[in-house]
């Protein structure tokens, strides 16, 4: 089937029942998604989805023909890294960082719908993702940078 | 002077100089060198070169037998390194545990990596400088003091640059390390004690390689492994038929109770997996798990191995008041987010595995025992995994990978563990108890103590081919290894069962139960996170019976100034003087130095209880830690900040729970942390940097700490005192009665 990821049309090869998640790793050679639970209850998997954060481990490909899927590679590289992807290493938002592309995912998808979030509003958005190393106060401050540099470029654009 | 005579100066004080690089067939001196004296890692590995390498291009290596879990421990060690060669951090490569090319460094565990490898690092580098150094001297024909490093080259007085790589010919860094080597003074350090950012963390945030799970080889397989439905359930009948003939299956691999399949794509494994499952038929054990309501009273009734901890007893002069208290602690989880992993590939009668364990060397020995290889034939090379916290199912993993590997020769493999594999199987953090009875005199001041503590082992890590889960399966098991306690200083169940306070009389048991009724093993801080949270709550109850304020009573008893300073520095951040909490809300202070020999650690915490459903929450934390010569002031705040946000997680939150067949909290909602609607709103870390001291592990510090701190602030909210750790919401309700 033919799946948009990333702005490109792939073709993969994969049954309809397979989670999003294995197309990516094992399809594409995409490392963002990772398997934490297969359940959606950790928030490692995170992509999005038409602009919305998802969890690629229990979303089976059958249902993403003609969907915008995002993953933590279509924001930016490790040279030209995305404003989220910057401010985590800006603010060395990680220890194992397993949970790093889930988190950035789940950040990008609040940003997308409003750049100016309050925090409240941050913490609640990250309510699915777990982290055990304990970096939430890091991952916070980061997607609070990350808005504000999101804000900054709107205004400059406008 | 001539190079050969320079070079035999520099090997002076017992070195000796062999002419061909390690990994070369170098010649072993006939006895070998006396290593007593050398610091940190360098006692097991006392050759420049297997450290610190140079080539003749100039490039550098540096080695370490540690393994990268998150903890930063490469920038660390890169900027160690870097400091003493005079060399940007960018410079240097770091290879990390790999039992082909590193030293032997056992475990990278119990907080050691900046004690033991970076010690060995900066030694070794600064003698590697000074080697560079007289080098030049021949060369530029300017004294050592006219010349100075540039980044990977010696510059004269009159601007000319050599580069390391032609200062260095073959085999002048195979020498021994010297005890007495120069170290930069800290006043010149450029890189120790910054904020150099991770190495790490840009691939880890924009999709590079970064662990094991992303490991692609060239014709990679992908497996699955099917668990016992039960510990101890024997495989009693198995029909492979339908899953072998599944689309994409290869193999099923059966040895016994060992059981995997493997498959061309891994959600074709992961269907295979449930299919086999499904075929397999089991019988259930004799023997079953103990209730685990009555899981304290079934550990009271094991044998238990007395030790004596410490006894410095004395006829009791005039006590006022005695306190009793006991304390409990349920099964907890490592829970790392990325269930274990490995890759492993059997070729040219090589099994290389590429694993997340912490110690790859004992994971190598362990895992050529099951294979019955020669340990030289098989290769572990750590990659990064998901945070482990201690011995989670890394090491099984890749025993499980190898096993796979071997029945698909040639073929590289890749296995990782479910999530209610990684729940149901991991060795867990023990169940353990403590009481202690203390008396006060009339000035308020410990006259006497008296602790106990009941516990498993805290380290059931290989070990041999039987501490493998697979090891224990197989047709022909293998037998673990009978559980042994782990001796003081450090200690297992009884590390930082000692009170660092000055008390004129004390004595302090460990009751160590080897027989396990779940499988455990060591996690963050082994028994110090039990210990701590006991001891520093019944200070705090001491100090309500004295009448005393809990941080000025803990003062009272603490002679060790720089124990005075973290206490003082983390109450000052605090505001704890005078600080009045809301209603609802409660302070809480806690301390402990870690194992009494690495940092220094004192949290005080603000909590706020919610009266109808019990529930806690941790409104802001401040800390404040010693950890000796501070390397990346950053890391170890990222570190004391994940500490008090994970033991407070563990503190509130975690129980694992059984029945009479084994784990049943096999996802997260069953084993529920910590998530960002009780995620503080500030946590402070303050540093006490110390130049020149000795390094400090720092790695767990935090998590005896925050324990206790956030059970006192709990007692102040509340005016209950819980004992029974986690502090759950259902128990603190129980406690206020509503």
């Amino acid at each position: 089937m033919i799946l948009n990821i990333n702005g490109q049309q792939q073709t993969v090869d994969a049954d309809p029942d397979t989670p999003l998640l294995y197309v990516l790793r094992g399809e594409l050679g995409l490392n963002g998604a990772k398997y934490g639970c297969g359940l959606g209850q950790c928030g490692a998997c995170t992509v999005l989805v038409d602009n919305r954060a998802a969890f690629s481990c229990i979303t089976p490909v059958a249902v993403l023909a003609d969907k915008r899927i995002v993953t933590l590679e279509g924001l930016g590289s490790a040279d030209n890294p995305g404003p989220l992807q910057h401010a985590f290493i800006e603010e060395q938002a990680a220890q194992c960082g397993y949970c790093t592309a889930g988190m950035i995912m789940r950040a990008e998808g609040l940003l997308r719908r409003n750049n100016q979030p309050a925090e409240a509003e941050i913490r609640a958005a990250m309510q699915p993702n777990l982290c055990r190393c304990g970096t939430h106060m890091r991952i916070l401050r980061a997607v609070r940078r990350a808005a504000a540099v999101i804000r900054k470029n709107a205004e400059a654009g406008q | 002077m001539t190079a050969l005579s320079r070079r035999a100066l520099l090997a002076a004080g017992g070195a000796l100089v062999v002419s061909v690089p390690l990994g070369g067939q170098a010649q072993t001196p006939a006895s070998p060198p006396d290593t007593a004296n050398l610091p940190g890692s360098l006692k097991g590995a006392p050759y420049l070169d297997a450290w610190i390498r140079i080539d003749s291009d100039g490039d550098i290596t540096v080695f370490t037998g540690k393994a990268e879990l998150g903890q930063g421990i490469k920038t660390a060690l890169l900027q160690i390194a870097a400091e003493e060669l005079s060399v940007r951090v960018g410079r240097p490569r770091l290879v990390t545990a790999d039992t082909a090319l590193t030293p032997n460094e056992g475990y990278t565990a119990g907080s050691h990596s900046l004690q033991d490898s970076g010690t060995a690092i900066r030694v070794a580098a600064a003698q590697v400088r000074q080697v560079l150094l007289q080098e030049a001297v021949a060369i530029l024909q300017h004294p050592a003091g006219q010349l100075r490093l540039d980044d990977g080259a010696v510059v004269g007085p009159d601007g000319r640059r050599i580069n390391y790589g032609a200062l260095i010919p073959p085999g002048i860094l195979h020498v021994v390390a010297r005890p007495d080597t120069q170290l930069k003074a800290p006043a010149s350090f450029i890189v120790i004690s910054t904020n150099v950012p991770r190495v790490d963390i840009p691939a880890k945030a924009t999709g590079g390689q970064a662990y094991v799970q992303d490991m692609r080889l060239p014709g990679m397989l992908h497996a699955r492994v099917v668990r016992p439905p039960c510990q101890g359930s024997r495989l009693a009948g198995l029909d492979t038929g339908a899953v072998a003939a599944m689309a994409g299956v290869t193999q099923v691999v059966r040895d016994g109770d060992f059981l995997a399949v493997v498959a061309r794509k891994e959600f074709q494994a992961i269907k295979a997996m449930r299919a086999l499952a499904a075929a397999a038929r089991w019988q259930a054990p004799e023997h079953a798990l103990p209730r685990q309501a009555e899981i304290f009273t079934h550990l009271a009734g094991l044998p238990a191995q007395d030790i004596k901890v410490l006894d410095t007893r004395r006829p009791p002069g005039a006590a006022g008041r005695t306190l009793s208290a006991r304390y409990t602690r349920a099964y907890q989880m490592h829970g790392s987010i990325g269930p274990s992993c490995a890759v492993a590939q059997l070729l040219d009668g090589v099994m290389t595995i590429w694993t997340h364990t912490q110690g790859v060397y004992p994971d190598r020995a362990a895992i050529a025992e099951l294979l019955d290889m020669p340990p030289a034939q098989v290769r572990c090379i750590h990659v990064e995994g998901s945070g482990c916290y201690g011995h989670n199912g890394a090491d099984d993993a890749a025993a499980d990978a190898a096993l796979i590997a071997r029945a698909a020769p040639g073929q590289p493999v890749r296995l990782q563990w479910m999530r209610e594999q990684e729940n149901g199987w991991e060795p867990m953090g023990p169940a353990m108890a403590s009481e202690v009875r203390a008396s006060l005199d009339a000035s308020g001041r410990i006259v006497d103590w008296d602790y106990a503590v009941w516990s498993n082992t805290h380290s059931t890590r290989p070990g041999n081919a039987g501490s493998l889960l697979a090891g224990q399966l197989l047709a022909k098991p293998f037998t673990p290894p009978p559980p042994k306690p782990i001796p003081m200083p450090e200690g297992g169940g009884d590390r930082n069962s000692i009170p660092l306070y000055a008390l004129p009389s004390a004595r302090v048991v460990y009751h160590f139960i080897p027989q396990m009724p779940l499988r455990v093993s060591a996690m963050r801080g082994l028994g110090a996170y039990m210990n701590v949270f006991s001891i520093e709550s019944f200070i705090d109850e001491l100090a309500l019976a004295a009448g005393a304020d809990p941080v000025a009573f803990r003062l009272r008893h603490l002679d060790d100034p720089r124990a005075r300073a973290v206490v003082a520095r983390a109450a000052e951040g605090f505001g704890w003087a005078g600080a009045k909490p809301a209603a609802g809300h409660g302070h809480g202070f806690a301390f402990a130095r870690y194992k009494n020999l690495a940092a220094y650690c004192a949290v005080a915490v603000e909590i706020a209880v919610e009266r109808e459903t019990g529930r806690t929450r941790l409104v802001r934390a401040v800390a404040a830690v010693d950890a000796g010569q501070v390397v990346n002031p950053d890391g170890l705040r990222n570190q004391v900040e994940g500490a008090i946000l994970q033991s407070s997680s563990w503190t509130l939150y975690e129980s694992a729970t059984f029945d009479a067949a084994g784990v049943t909290s096999l996802d997260w909602s069953s084993y529920p942390i910590m998530r960002f609607d009780a995620v503080p709103a500030s946590v402070e870390v303050h540093v006490i940097d110390q130049p020149d001291a000795p390094f400090l592990g720092a790695g767990e510090c935090g998590q005896g700490p925050a324990a206790a701190a956030v059970a006192n602030a709990m007692a102040q909210a509340t005016g209950k005192r819980l004992r029974d750790l986690p502090l759950t919401r259902e128990k603190v309700k129980a406690a206020i009665g509503v």
